[in-house]
Parts: structure tokens; C-alpha cells; sequence
């Protein structure tokens, strides 16, 4: 089997008496979208804090592309070939749909330390974040404010973001909060083709959409993943049954 | 920008343009000078509104690169006129075009330094430490007695440039209004191009900035210290409009000022320096005449504009929220 884009190894991260993340292990291979899920509280926002590099473990290591990015800044590993989308979009409302994404090709394109030429000029830049917006079908808002966007649209630009940075792999944060049956749907599909390009860190709530798109499921409780494998041995485990789905079906 | 600012930013640097030539029909030379001042503190305030306004980095210390730009000017001028060494090691001299560049140059690795010990902190923090390191230098000037301590130093000659009488106050003003000019130029440029898109992602969202796959830390530092140079440079200036630079140019005072001229104009407004500029130094000097507590007035405008023009006189004059 492929070496792991992201390897997680005894991981663990504690807030004072409450342990978020307990000597946690994951790993996530090329062409497959792995699925965490978890009950609220279960340590999945700690988690993707760690990965992405916002919140620094206790203990144990992140790997990412054979890099130990453990210690490493939010943009190092970005840099790495880390895609992210938030839960909450964390978006600038006044800055228009265009800049989010050039700023996102920046990086990639030659960075950000050029103080003279107009940004509006750069073709390559404009060209590199149209093709993203082009993907996530977000192309015909490129000149729109983010303040004027649905919640839909934020959330495709959200990936737009992601995928302008040209991510070896991506780190999804509930990408189908909110969307309603059609945009799940759209959503589903999208993700569904893009994982033979990169793989995919999936977080959702969406049982419907982990259970259509997972090749993998792992499920978070109290910080720790008590069961984890393919759609149909999730379904079947009991103690998943018990702790979550149960709750949620 | 929209056509109404344009039009409000080309009519605002005309006011500043054309109020010395008026001055001069009227063998005026105070309000020459005046006009010098306004062109002067606004560029101070240019530099200050790239940190402030475009990085959103609240600096409450920006007279230590004011007083410091000044300080080169003077005593530049001062070793030159005893013929002295500075140091014991450098001659001083009366050249504007080597002054500003080193003033330029100090200001800028003095910001480098605060700032990469600053730019670690955020909101209060950030205010509360940069206006410390501004206090430590300015105790370190008013204890320092080489350069006249606490009364400051005298430029007996206004230090020279070439093909040009820089005592000769419509002169004089040429040079401060083209300062002013060039800040303005070079900070639009710069937030137009890819390190302004950054800067200005990095004030809006930071983690939007990193995610991105670029450090917020270097673009912050970077924009504190050219928003130090020109803050710096126009220092200078303001020391040879005086032939005289003190301590009082790097007091908290000072900071308050620029910072009072930026939010009066609008905070991240190109123009809003100019625009605060005018309105702080009329105060000043028409207010003033009358009554000493003049700054009551200056109180009451600036409540009215935090309070009901966030935008400040650009933002009442022009309208519109910017974008990026």
C-alpha cells in the first residue's frame, strides 16, 4: 500500500483534567477520503486544530507527505501541500470572492514578498484562481464582496481556497453544515471525483454523505477512535451502534 | 477606488498644492510654512496608516521613528557646522540626499527590532509596548547631553540639496509636498500589489492569511518597518522646517498626534493622512490663537468621528466602505 500524505501517530493533547485527544493514531492514503465522525465533545475540533496546525500536541507526532510538520507553523504545512476548510468559514466579509482565492495562489505562485507589480495585472495569479473558482463552480461570483455570498457559496469557496493552493491532500471541516439537500448533493459528488486527485480528511456530520463517500471510517470518542474501517464494519460494530449512531439514527 | 474619492483625494492635494502659491501672491511666509507643516505631519501620518490602517497594527509609539528621522537630520547637521565626528568616527554633514537615506535606514532596523518584539503581542498589548519602546528612547534623547538633552538641538543652516535653496520657503515646501506625494504613491502601490493583498488578509483574517500557505508574522514586520521609513523620512523634514529637533518630537504626545491625524482623515484611507492633516494643524493654529485649550475642540471632533464617521473626513466626504 502507498506511503500515508498524513500520519498520525500517539497523539494527545489534554485541557487541564479533560483529555481531548488520548494517544490518538490515523493515518490518511492516497486516492481515499477517510471519514471521522464522533458525537459533539468527542475531541474532533482538537484534532483538526493539531493537523492543521493551530493548537500544538502534548505528545506524538504529525506527518505530512513523510514530513514531521509536529512542530511546524499553520502555513508551513500549507505550504506542505495541507488544504483546509473550516467549519465556520473564516472568510474577510468586505474582501471580494477573487482575492480570497488569489491570495490562496500566492503562495504557490511566487509569494507574497512582491511590493511593486499591481495584483489585478498578475494574469497567472488571476488565472490560477479562476481555475479553482471554475471547479468549485463559483467562477461567475469571482468579482462578488464574501459579505454578499450565500452560506452555500462560502462553503464552495471555502474549498476554492483549498484547492488554488494545489493541496496534496485536504482537511474538510463539516464542508456540508447547512447546505441543504441539494448542495449536499453537489457537495457529495464533487468530493467524490476530487479524491483520486488528492485524499480527503473528511469531518461531517452527514451520515448519509460519510456512508456514500468514505472508504474508511474512524469514530472519535473522548478523544480516543474506538472503531475504524470501512462503511460496512462501522455499521456493524456495536460499540459504535452504542455510543453514536445510535444517538444520531 | 471609486470616482468620488479620486475626485476628493485629487482635490485635497490641490488644497495642499495651492495654499502656499495663494501664501506667496500675499507675501505670506508664515502660511508657507504652514503649508510645509501640513505637508509634513500628513506624510508622518502616511507612514503611520500603512501599520495602523492597512496592517492593523494600533502603533502608539510612532514618534520614536519621527523623532529618530529628526534626530539624523540634526545631528547630521550639527557635527557638519562644528566639524566634529560623530562617534568619533563620522564626519556630519549638511546633504539632505545622504540624510534621508540614513534616517531611512536607522528607522528602519530600529522598527525592525521593536517590532519583531512587538508583533508578538496583539490589541492592547501591541499599543502598550510599542509606546514603551517609544518612552525608552525619548529618555534616552532628554538624558543624552551631546545633543542638548531635554532642550534639544539647533540646525543653525537648513541642511541643502542640490539645485535647490532649501531656505527659501516656497522651496522648502516643494520638497515636503513632493515627500507627501511620494509616500502617498509608493503606499498605493504597495497595498495594490501582492504584499498589500497579504497585509491586508492578514489585518482582515489571519488565519485565512495561513492557511494560505503564507507567514502573517514576516508581512506584519515588513509593513511596520516601511511604515517606520516614511514615518522616519518625513521626521527629517520636519526637523529642518524647524532648524530644530528635541525630545518633544519623540514624546507620546507626538504618537498621539499621528495617530489622532490618521483616524481623523480614515483609518486606511490613502488620503485620510492629508485629510487629518489640515483639519489637526488649522486646529491648532487657529484654535490655538484663541485659547490654549484647543485640543477641547480637537476632543470633540474626534468623539464625533469615532462615534458617528467611522470613516473619518474621507469617509464623510466620499462615502463607501474600502474594499480590497
Amino acid at each position: 500500500m502507498a506511503d500515508p500524505v498524513l500520519e498520525i501517530a500517539g497523539l494527545s493533547k489534554r485541557y487541564g483534567a479533560l483529555t481531548a485527544t488520548d494517544d490518538l493514531s490515523l493515518t490518511l492514503r492516497p486516492g481515499e477520503i477517510h471519514a471521522l465522525i464522533g458525537p459533539n465533545g468527542a475531541g474532533k475540533s482538537t484534532l483538526i486544530g493539531q493537523i492543521a496546525g493551530a493548537i500544538r500536541p502534548d505528545a506524538g507526532t504529525i506527518r505530512i507527505m513523510g514530513h514531521d510538520v509536529t512542530p511546524r507553523s499553520i502555513a508551513a504545512r500549507a505550504r506542505l501541500g495541507l488544504g483546509r476548510s473550516f467549519q465556520i468559514s473564516a472568510l474577510a466579509s468586505d474582501l471580494s470572492v477573487l482575492a480570497h482565492v488569489r491570495i490562496a495562489a500566492q503562495a504557490r505562485e511566487g509569494g507574497a514578498f512582491r511590493f511593486w507589480a499591481p495584483v489585478r495585472w498578475d494574469a497567472d495569479l488571476r488565472e490560477a484562481a479562476m481555475t479553482a473558482l471554475a471547479r468549485v463552480g463559483l467562477a461567475d461570483r469571482a468579482d462578488a464582496t464574501v459579505g454578499a455570498l450565500s452560506h452555500g457559496e462560502r462553503r464552495q469557496l471555502e474549498v476554492a481556497c483549498a484547492l488554488a493552493l494545489h493541496p496534496r491532500l485536504l482537511l474538510l471541516d463539516e464542508p456540508m453544515a447547512g447546505l441543504g439537500l441539494e448542495g449536499t448533493e453537489a457537495m457529495t459528488r464533487f468530493l467524490a471525483d476530487l479524491k483520486h486527485e488528492m485524499p480527503i480528511l473528511l469531518v461531517e456530520h452527514d451520515m448519509d454523505a460519510v456512508f456514500e463517500l468514505a472508504d474508511r471510517v474512524s469514530v472519535l470518542l473522548y478523544g480516543r477512535i474506538i472503531a475504524s474501517g470501512t462503511v460496512e464494519e462501522i455499521r456493524a460494530d456495536a460499540a459504535v451502534r452504542e455510543a453514536y449512531l445510535g444517538e444520531a439514527h | 477606488m471609486d470616482r468620488r474619492e479620486r475626485a476628493v483625494n485629487l482635490g485635497l492635494i490641490a488644497l495642499v498644492a495651492a495654499a502656499p502659491l495663494v501664501a506667496w501672491a500675499l507675501g505670506e511666509v508664515y502660511y508657507i510654512n504652514l503649508a510645509s507643516r501640513v505637508a509634513i505631519v500628513a506624510m508622518a501620518a502616511v507612514g503611520l496608516n500603512l501599520a495602523l490602517g492597512f496592517g492593523g497594527m494600533v502603533s502608539f509609539g510612532h514618534a520614536a521613528f519621527f523623532g529618530l528621522g529628526g534626530f539624523v537630520a540634526g545631528v547630521a547637521a550639527f557635527h557638519d557646522f562644528e566639524e566634529t565626528l560623530f562617534a568619533g568616527l563620522l564626519p556630519g554633514t549638511n546633504q539632505m540626499l545622504v540624510i534621508w537615506p540614513v534616517a531611512m535606514v536607522i528607522c528602519g532596523v530600529v522598527a525592525a527590532a521593536i517590532g519583531a518584539i512587538s508583533l508578538r503581542t496583539q490589541g492592547v498589548y501591541f499599543i502598550m509596548i510599542t509606546l514603551a519602546f517609544a518612552q525608552m528612547i525619548f529618555y534616552f534623547a532628554v538624558s543624552f547631553p551631546a545633543y542638548g538633552g531635554e532642550y534639544g538641538l539647533s540646525i543653525y543652516v537648513r541642511n541643502e540639496l542640490p539645485l535647490v535653496d532649501t531656505s527659501d520657503p516656497m522651496q522648502f515646501f516643494a520638497i515636503s509636498f513632493l515627500g507627501l506625494v511620494a509616500a502617498i504613491w509608493i503606499s498605493a502601490r504597495i497595498m495594490a500589489s501582492r504584499f498589500g493583498a497579504a497585509l491586508t488578509m492578514a489585518r482582515l483574517n489571519e488565519t485565512r492569511l495561513a492557511t494560505s500557505g503564507i507567514e502573517p508574522f514576516p508581512v506584519r514586520l515588513t509593513a511596520f518597518v516601511l511604515s517606520a521609513m516614511i514615518t522616519g523620512l518625513a521626521g527629517a523634514l520636519f526637523a529642518d522646517l524647524n532648524n530644530f529637533v528635541g525630545p518633544s518630537m519623540l514624546s507620546w504626545q507626538r504618537s498621539g498626534e499621528i495617530m489622532v491625524i490618521v483616524i481623523l482623515g480614515g483609518v486606511g484611507r490613502l488620503y485620510g493622512p492629508v485629510a487629518g492633516a489640515i483639519l489637526f494643524i488649522l486646529l491648532e493654529t487657529f484654535i490655538g490663537a484663541e485659547t490654549e485649550h484647543w485640543q477641547l475642540f480637537l476632543g470633540l471632533i474626534l468623539l464625533g468621528i469615532v462615534l458617528f464617521a467611522r470613516g473619518g473626513v474621507l469617509g464623510a466626504l466620499a462615502g463607501g466602505a474600502r474594499h480590497g
